[in-house]
């Protein structure tokens, strides 16, 4: 076995220096040595101007969390290394324009300004340095340069910084297995493309947005139509509509806009119509912290909505999860005609990973329509699941309702059937429950203390427990509650910790709601997300 | 048991408008309109979608696919309808409360996009359903249940809010003259792209207007340049949801030809999609 290796960069500059672009790049460049790689964007909510960093962390082990330890600073500009310094490990370098004591000092600007190129480019150029320090060949580095647009000056850029600096380092290379890089947005919208989806249709919010972006730009190839409408409100009922006719149709955005679409949740729920929610959580209440990350909206997507309904609600922790997890809430969706959650968040959307995909993707499928009887859009079943039929089909009358209604569709006040109607809705949640309880990750020793966590937390937390010998646990859905899967996981736990980036310990609430101990808690709720090094502090006193 | 009612075309649903409600001239209309559908053996394309107030009890009523939705969100329904499945007669109906209060940012939207739609607003100028307050298109000085000394507000024209926002059919008809509204439905749903109608509708219980109406009720003549603008504005600004009037115009303000939204926007066929291929390719 190699020797354990890693190496954390902080890339740094103004809004408008292309800091994340440069970090996605050398993300590129080391995984297609083999080695893995991890993503974390830290940027200000404005265009221009503004301090914005990516931290790169590097492995040839898997890595999904980043430190707040650095090996190495790439500065674009001065304030970057103010910033920074102080966590730059003792032995680490600075890569900059500025004079240094404790690495290069480079002409970037001057080099991109004599070239006549945009500004932007100091990026590329600034890459080329790097690369050159840490040993990679020019080479290497071309094929990842060389898929840029302006393809050409971005290479000869590389080439002016490449020949800049000496190489001082030099770094492992792994035999290339198959990952890929994704940021958690585009895993969540390849799973529901996977899944099948037909429909994307949302309004613009970070850190939602993305998704937006990435399905707009290639909806000829994936066959999804990609709308933006003139607010939360019409996408959600648009994507209802959508379903309605039997096209599978996904919302997606943050709190403030969720909070604009809860009424049609409850619809979605009523005239038991298939959707799929993506809620990309920031630190609230309100506007909130726009490009910041919290975990403050679990009890929210939890119980939004009027009236009593099942749902669920997954909370995928990286981009693997969040790939499976969406064409699962989509597969949900439709074979229980449900509304069905992905609860994301700034640190997992925005973060880029270096994973595999899973074999088997959950597809949309649904209980079909017999054509026998007279149809009966709510027709009781045994399972309290009534076959789908579409308009536009010559044997059925479809009709979809938001009041109370009969097994056709028609409005009703009577008491038996409200109450016949209730129970139909939900039964289904004993099944979800059979089929969502095992949605469980459990690592490590049992008789040990245990971390709890949800979400984009896993990162950090799972490390950690792999560093203090914990045991990790994360459920991936949480709701329906998988109490039976979750007591079983914590009984043999000498204590139980649970960790998560909001103020009140809403998981912990949860699980207490359950009648599951908790002894204690780790909260953060600065807008930042655990980091490996922060929550082992954290953590060591209390085990 | 059927959904199918005594008469064609109805359900066994219970009738619960008021008598004297010009619901039910809406309703009789709308069905002299699908019978034709029926014909033409297009019963099953048709879609109603409704929001919630009296006005919306019509899907209820008809033995035909519905969408009965919330209130004030018939548009967006609609729409997401007709982009799915663009083969489909997608008909919304709305009330005045719904249309012009609640959902009026989706109305604006739908006469933008134009997106190819039939809406009927039930203008009955007040909130049937929950007991006669005040509307958008409620006169000034209406005494409703929420304003007991008379609304504050200066009436809404919707006729010229659909011209400003480039609606493509822009009309209006009242109950009272029912061969003329099934004309108009019909020419709305003929219509490529949005088409709207405002129904003057009385609610017999809360706002009886069907005095005022027969009075001043006329029918634009054919000699109206419907493809231009400002005279569509001119007949517009005839009557301003007031309680006084000259002239009611009613009949085809407008009308234009534009590309549809579902034309302009949708993707073409669906391509099948190969995962594995296109991650190798964009995400290593
Ligand atoms: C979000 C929401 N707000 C309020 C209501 C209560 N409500 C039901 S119908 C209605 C008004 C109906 O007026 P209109 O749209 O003009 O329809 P009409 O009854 O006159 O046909 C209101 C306010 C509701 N159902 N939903
Ligand atoms: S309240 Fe008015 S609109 Fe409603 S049913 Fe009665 S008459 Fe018709
Ligand atoms: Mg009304």
């Amino acid at each position: 076995m190699q020797k354990k290796f890693e190496i954390n960069i902080l890339f740094g500059g103004q809004a408008g220096d292309g800091i994340r672009q440069l970090g996605t790049l050398w993300a590129k460049l080391l995984a297609k040595r083999g080695l893995y790689v991890f993503l974390y964007d830290d940027y200000p909510s404005l265009i221009r101007g503004g301090h914005n960093f990516s931290i790169v962390r590097a492995a040839n082990y898997p890595v999904e969390t980043h430190k707040d330890q650095v090996d190495l600073i790439v500065a674009l500009d001065l304030e970057t290394i103010n910033r920074h310094h102080h966590h730059l490990s003792e032995k680490g370098f600075i890569l900059s324009e500025g004079k240094t004591s404790q690495g290069f000092s480079l002409p970037w600007s001057k080099t991109v300004k004599e070239a006549g190129v945009p500004r932007i480019m100091k990026n590329t150029v600034a890459l080329g340095s790097l690369a050159k320090f840490c040993g990679i060949s020019f080479e290497e580095l071309s094929q990842v340069v060389k898929k840029l647009p302006q393809a050409e000056k971005n290479l000869e850029m590389a080439q002016k910084g490449y020949n800049l600096i000496p190489q001082t380092i030099s770094l492992p290379s792994l035999p290339e297995e198959k990952r890929f890089l994704f940021y958690g947005n585009e895993a969540i919208a390849l799973g529901a493309v996977a899944a099948g989806l037909k429909f994307y249709i949302a309004y613009p919010m970070t850190p939602a947005s993305s998704i937006l972006h990435y399905l707009a730009a290639r909806r000829e190839t994936f066959g999804v139509n990609v709308i933006h409408p003139e607010n939360e409100i019409a996408a959600v009922l648009a994507a209802l509509g959508s379903a309605y006719t039997g096209s599978p149709a996904m919302v997606g955005t943050s709190g403030g806009g969720f909070a604009l679409m809860v009424e049609a949740l409850s619809l979605s729920a009523q005239a038991e119509i298939p959707i799929t929610f993506v809620e990309c959580q920031r630190p609230g209440p309100s506007t909130g912290v726009p490009t910041y990350t919290m975990q403050g909206d679990l009890e929210f997507v939890l119980h939004a909505g009027h009236g009593e309904f099942p749902r669920v609600v997954l909370a995928p922790g990286d981009a693997f999860q969040a790939f499976y997890l969406t064409a699962l809430a989509l597969s949900l969706a439709w074979r229980y005609q449900i509304p069905t959650f992905i609860l994301s968040d700034k640190h997992l959307s925005e973060s880029l990973f270096c994973q595999n995909l899973p074999e088997k993707i959950p597809q949309i499928s649904y209980k079909k329509w017999h054509k026998k009887d007279e149809y009966q859009r709510y027709s009781f079943e045994e399972d309290g699941i009534s076959p789908l039929a579409f308009p536009g089909d010559k044997r059925a009358v479809v009709k979809a309702t938001s009041y109370e209604h009969d097994p056709f569709g028609i409005t009703t006040e009577e008491a038996e059937m409200i109450a016949r109607m209730q129970a139909k809705r939900l039964k289904k949640e004993n099944l979800l429950l059979q089929e969502t309880e095992k949605l469980l990750e459990t690592k490590g020793p049992e008789r040990v203390p245990a971390l709890v966590c949800w979400g984009s937390s896993k990162g950090a937390v799972q490390e950690v427990c792999k560093a203090l010998g914990l045991r990790f646990i994360q459920p991936l859905v949480l709701r329906p509650f998988p109490k039976r899967a979750l007591e079983k996981a914590l009984a043999p736990a000498s204590k139980v910790i649970v960790c998560e980036t909001n103020a009140t310990g809403q998981l912990a609430k949860l699980l207490k709601y359950h009648d599951l101990e908790v002894d204690e808690v780790i909260l953060r709720y600065d807008g930042r997300p655990f980091t490996t090094d922060s929550l082992k502090k954290k953590v060591e006193p209390l085990i | 048991m059927s959904l199918e009612g005594k008469t064609p075309l109805s359900t066994y649903a219970p009738n619960t408008w008021c008598p004297g409600c010009g619901n039910f001239g809406l309703l009789s209309a709308v069905k002299q309109v699908l019978l034709h559908l029926k014909e033409d053996n297009k019963l099953h394309q048709v879609v109603l979608v409704s929001g919630i107030g009296c006005h919306a009890k019509i899907v209820d009523y008809l033995a035909v696919n519905s969408f009965y939705s919330i209130h004030g969100r018939v548009l967006p329904v609609a729409w997401g309808i007709k982009m799915a499945n663009p083969s489909l007669i997608v008909i919304g109906h709305a009330g005045d409360g719904d249309a012009y209060g609640e959902g009026i940012s989706h109305l604006i939207f739908a006469a933008k996009r134009n997106t190819d739609l039939t809406f009927l607003v039930h203008n009955n100028r007040v909130y049937g359903l929950t007991t006669g307050q005040f509307t958008p298109t409620s006169p000034k000085k209406f005494k409703g249940r929420s304003t007991p000394f008379g609304s504050p507000e200066e009436p809404l024209n919707p006729i010229e809010i659909m011209l400003a926002s480039k609606a493509t059919f822009v009309a209006r008809s009242y109950v009272g003259r029912p061969k003329h509204l099934a004309y108009i439905i019909k020419e709305a749903i003929k219509h490529p792209g949005f088409a709207f109608i405002d129904v003057l509708q009385p609610c017999y219980t809360f706002f009886n207007t069907y005095n005022f109406y027969n009075q001043y009720v006329r029918e634009i003549p054919p000699s109206h340049p419907r493809e231009n603008l400002e005279a569509a504005l001119e007949l517009a600004r005839r009557w301003d949801y007031g309680e006084k009037a000259q002239e009611i115009p009613i009949g085809i303000f407008y009308q234009i030809k534009r590309p549809t939204f579902e034309e302009e926007a949708l993707i073409k066929k669906h391509p099948s999609f190969d995962l594995k291929a296109y991650v190798a390719q964009n995400h290593s």
